[in-house]
């Protein structure tokens, strides 16, 4: 007998036609939603509710977790983000068993009680480019649930700027016999641009409310500290103008939002206005905009877009990555791969150990990883050259090791030795160990190894870990720059001190910094408001962020 | 309230501040100091009040290697701290040096 090859698009027709039995056409009303799911998920389907650390298909993760479990169960979800209460309600109800998945920030205290009961299994923790590759290999969905600004009546899909993960999820379901289910905030006569086109789209249903987004990448520069603007000083002086970075990947908490805030002032004053930070890859951060209105940011890709920047980064096309129809696209998996081939990446952390590696996990809650472990680590398939690069190669390089000249990215993390409540840090073990036992781990969680830091900074000094010789040496220069955490305090004075005579440990005063210039007026805008009136009108922030 | 008074020293003659000098601020998570000469039979005397308690031997670590940095004689340091990390008390202590002429 000859064999059958498509079961995949048998599998599929058979769902579509038990839609149309049920009177579904593409586009379906709000209050058919339920009949619409009972048509189209199988149990045991592997499913992705778009969920990034943004845009949220909330509508229809919602209408999941209402369905019965006796009918649809042991769902198995491969989605980057959990963030919503419904995500984990389909494991807490029974329906969904097995999870493969990035990051779960605010549900992380829920998801590790739910791992405990066994009514999660980890399948793992991914960082977002493996996530996707594996959509790609061996965990390709059997439905797709996403979201999107507006649909027409063929299904075609425009996402807006918040385009973030939609590509990678509707291609991988729609070329492997899936079925992809799109929710929109409008239907449309005709969509502004072709994002999604409408025959990788099974059924458009528009949602009773505007899909979720998350302002995660705002910060408000009121907030920002004087140690945050010593830090900052200490890496445009000691790190950014020595090794002329130009092109860059920052993170996006307080510390890397002060270095952007010192661009146009402290920057300024150094002469490196053209030299530095010239080619970005982030998120619109609105404490971006001084620097790019002073001429210093040239371009910027962004893995999604951020509220309030829609109209920003419409009018600036010769800096974002925007569309035919003047409004902005992301795209998180061609950021993340543009941001793994710059030459820096600096974000901060949570726990450092003496090795040097570096972890978000406390032990409470699974938080995971996102798009850090990918920025931050050495980019081994890398072949072109540029000065940073090859200066930190050369410096990489040992006396009796490999004759092969080699160049190298600069990973940087950025800390202050405390954190709120006398939080140390600097740790001798990472709680990372302690969440790997308690849920069954193959491994500790580690955001960033310590062989591939280059360089860690802490408001007392810059460790060049990557000129250390030995992990002796290297756990020295760690703890020449932990200060009077415990981690800080047991270290070896006279080696340190040697260390410093050869510049691999440098101090403020080493590097020029005078920490009487480390105050809030270094900083280009000191509030929200510094910010709109920098971009002359156009940045609109959230309600939360207003206070005038 | 916490009060905790530290002595280092004594150290050699060397010129004196003229003035005293003021950094910081009382505000939460943050401090204030005060560094004036007096005489001290050449010691130099930190006077801590702060709202926080049960990190003397964290202020004895900070406040060493300041006087070690400054070796200044005849000084007395007066801190007002409103739970300041070591990160800030480290960043108002350097200000005050470099304020010193002692950077």
């Amino acid at each position: 007998m000859a064999r059958i090859w498509n079961h995949g698009e048998r599998e599929r027709a058979a769902r579509l036609e038990r839609a149309r039995a049920a009177g579904l056409a593409k586009v379906v009303e709000s209050s058919r939603i339920a009949d619409l799911l009972g048509a189209i998920v199988s149990p045991g389907d592997r499913i992705c509710v778009e969920g990034n650390n943004q845009k949220h298909a909330d509508f229809l993760s919602l209408a999941l977790s209402r369905l019965d479990p006796a009918a649809i169960h042991g769902l198995h979800v491969v989605q980057s983000n959990l963030a919503l209460a419904s995500h984990l309600d389909l494991f807490e109800r029974g329906i969904a068993k097995r999870l493969d998945f990035c990051y779960s920030g605010d549900q992380g205290v829920r998801m590790a009680r739910l791992v405990k009961e066994g009514r999660i299994e980890i399948g793992a923790i991914h960082t977002y480019l493996e996530l996707y590759s594996r959509y790609f290999v061996d965990l390709t969905p059997r439905v797709s649930f996403v979201a999107a600004q507006s649909a027409d009546r063929e299904g075609n899909l425009y996402t807006g700027p918040n385009t973030e993960d939609t590509p990678a999820v509707v291609e991988a379901t729609a070329f492997k016999n899936g079925i992809v289910v799109a929710q929109v905030d409008e239907l449309v006569d005709r969509v502004p641009r072709v994002d999604v086109p409408a025959d990788w789209v099974s059924f458009v249903v528009k949602a009773p409310r505007p899909h979720y987004i998350e302002p995660i990448f705002t910060r408000d520069p009121a907030n920002i500290t004087e140690i945050q603007v010593l830090m900052a000083m200490m890496v445009v002086k000691g790190l950014y103008a020595p090794y002329e970075v130009a092109r860059l990947n920052h993170g996006i908490g307080f510390d890397t939002a002060a270095i952007e805030l010192i661009l146009p002032t402290y920057g300024e004053s150094l002469g490196l206005k053209g030299r530095i930070c010239r080619y970005m890859t982030v998120n619109p951060c609105p404490t971006l905009i001084p620097a790019i209105e002073s001429g210093w940011v040239e371009s910027i890709h962004c893995a999604g877009s951020e509220l309030g920047m829609e109209a920003y980064t419409a009018a600036r096309p010769d800096v974002f990555f925007d569309g035919p129809d003047g409004t902005m696209r992301s795209n998180r998996v061609f950021c993340q791969l543009a941001g793994h081939y710059a030459d820096l990446f600096i974000g901060s952390t949570l726990q450092i150990d003496p090795e040097g590696n570096s972890s978000t996990a406390t032990a409470s809650r699974i938080a995971g990883f996102g798009g850090a472990p990918n920025f931050g680590s050495e980019s081994r398939g890398r072949r072109h050259a540029s000065v940073p690069w090859l200066k930190a190669g050369r410096e990489s390089a040992r006396p009796g090791g490999a004759t092969m000249p080699r160049g190298r990215k600069l990973v940087v993390q950025m800390v202050e030795t405390f954190r709120e409540k006398m939080q140390p840090a600097f740790v001798e073990r990472l709680d990372a160990w302690r969440l790997m036992e308690e849920f069954n781990l193959d491994l500790p969680p580690v955001m960033v190894y310590g062989d591939d830091v280059t360089h860690l900074v802490t408001e007392e000094g810059i460790a060049h870990l990557h000129k250390c010789a030995t992990l002796a040496e290297r756990e020295q220069a760690v703890r020449g720059v932990a200060g009077y955490t415990p981690v800080g305090l047991a270290r070896d004075r006279a080696a340190v001190e040697n260390l410093r005579d050869r510049g691999i440990v440098q101090r403020p005063s080493d590097l020029g910094v005078d920490p009487r210039e480390a105050t809030r007026d270094l900083l280009a805008a000191r509030s929200i408001k510094d910010l709109v009136r920098w971009s002359g009108g156009l940045y609109d922030p959230p309600k939360r962020f207003r206070n005038w | 309230m916490e009060h905790l008074t530290f002595e280092f020293g004594p150290f050699p003659d060397r010129p004196r501040p003229a003035a005293s000098v003021i950094v910081g601020v009382v505000g939460s998570g943050n401090l204030e100091a005060l560094c004036e000469s007096v005489p001290l039979g050449g010691k130099l005397r930190v006077e801590v009040s702060s709202s926080v308690r049960g990190f003397a031997s964290t202020w004895e670590a900070v406040l060493g290697d300041f006087a070690d940095r400054v070796r200044m004689p005849d000084l007395r340091v007066t801190i007002n701290d409103a739970g300041a990390t070591p990160a800030v008390v480290g960043l108002r202590l350097a200000q005050a040096a470099a304020e010193l002429g002692v950077a």
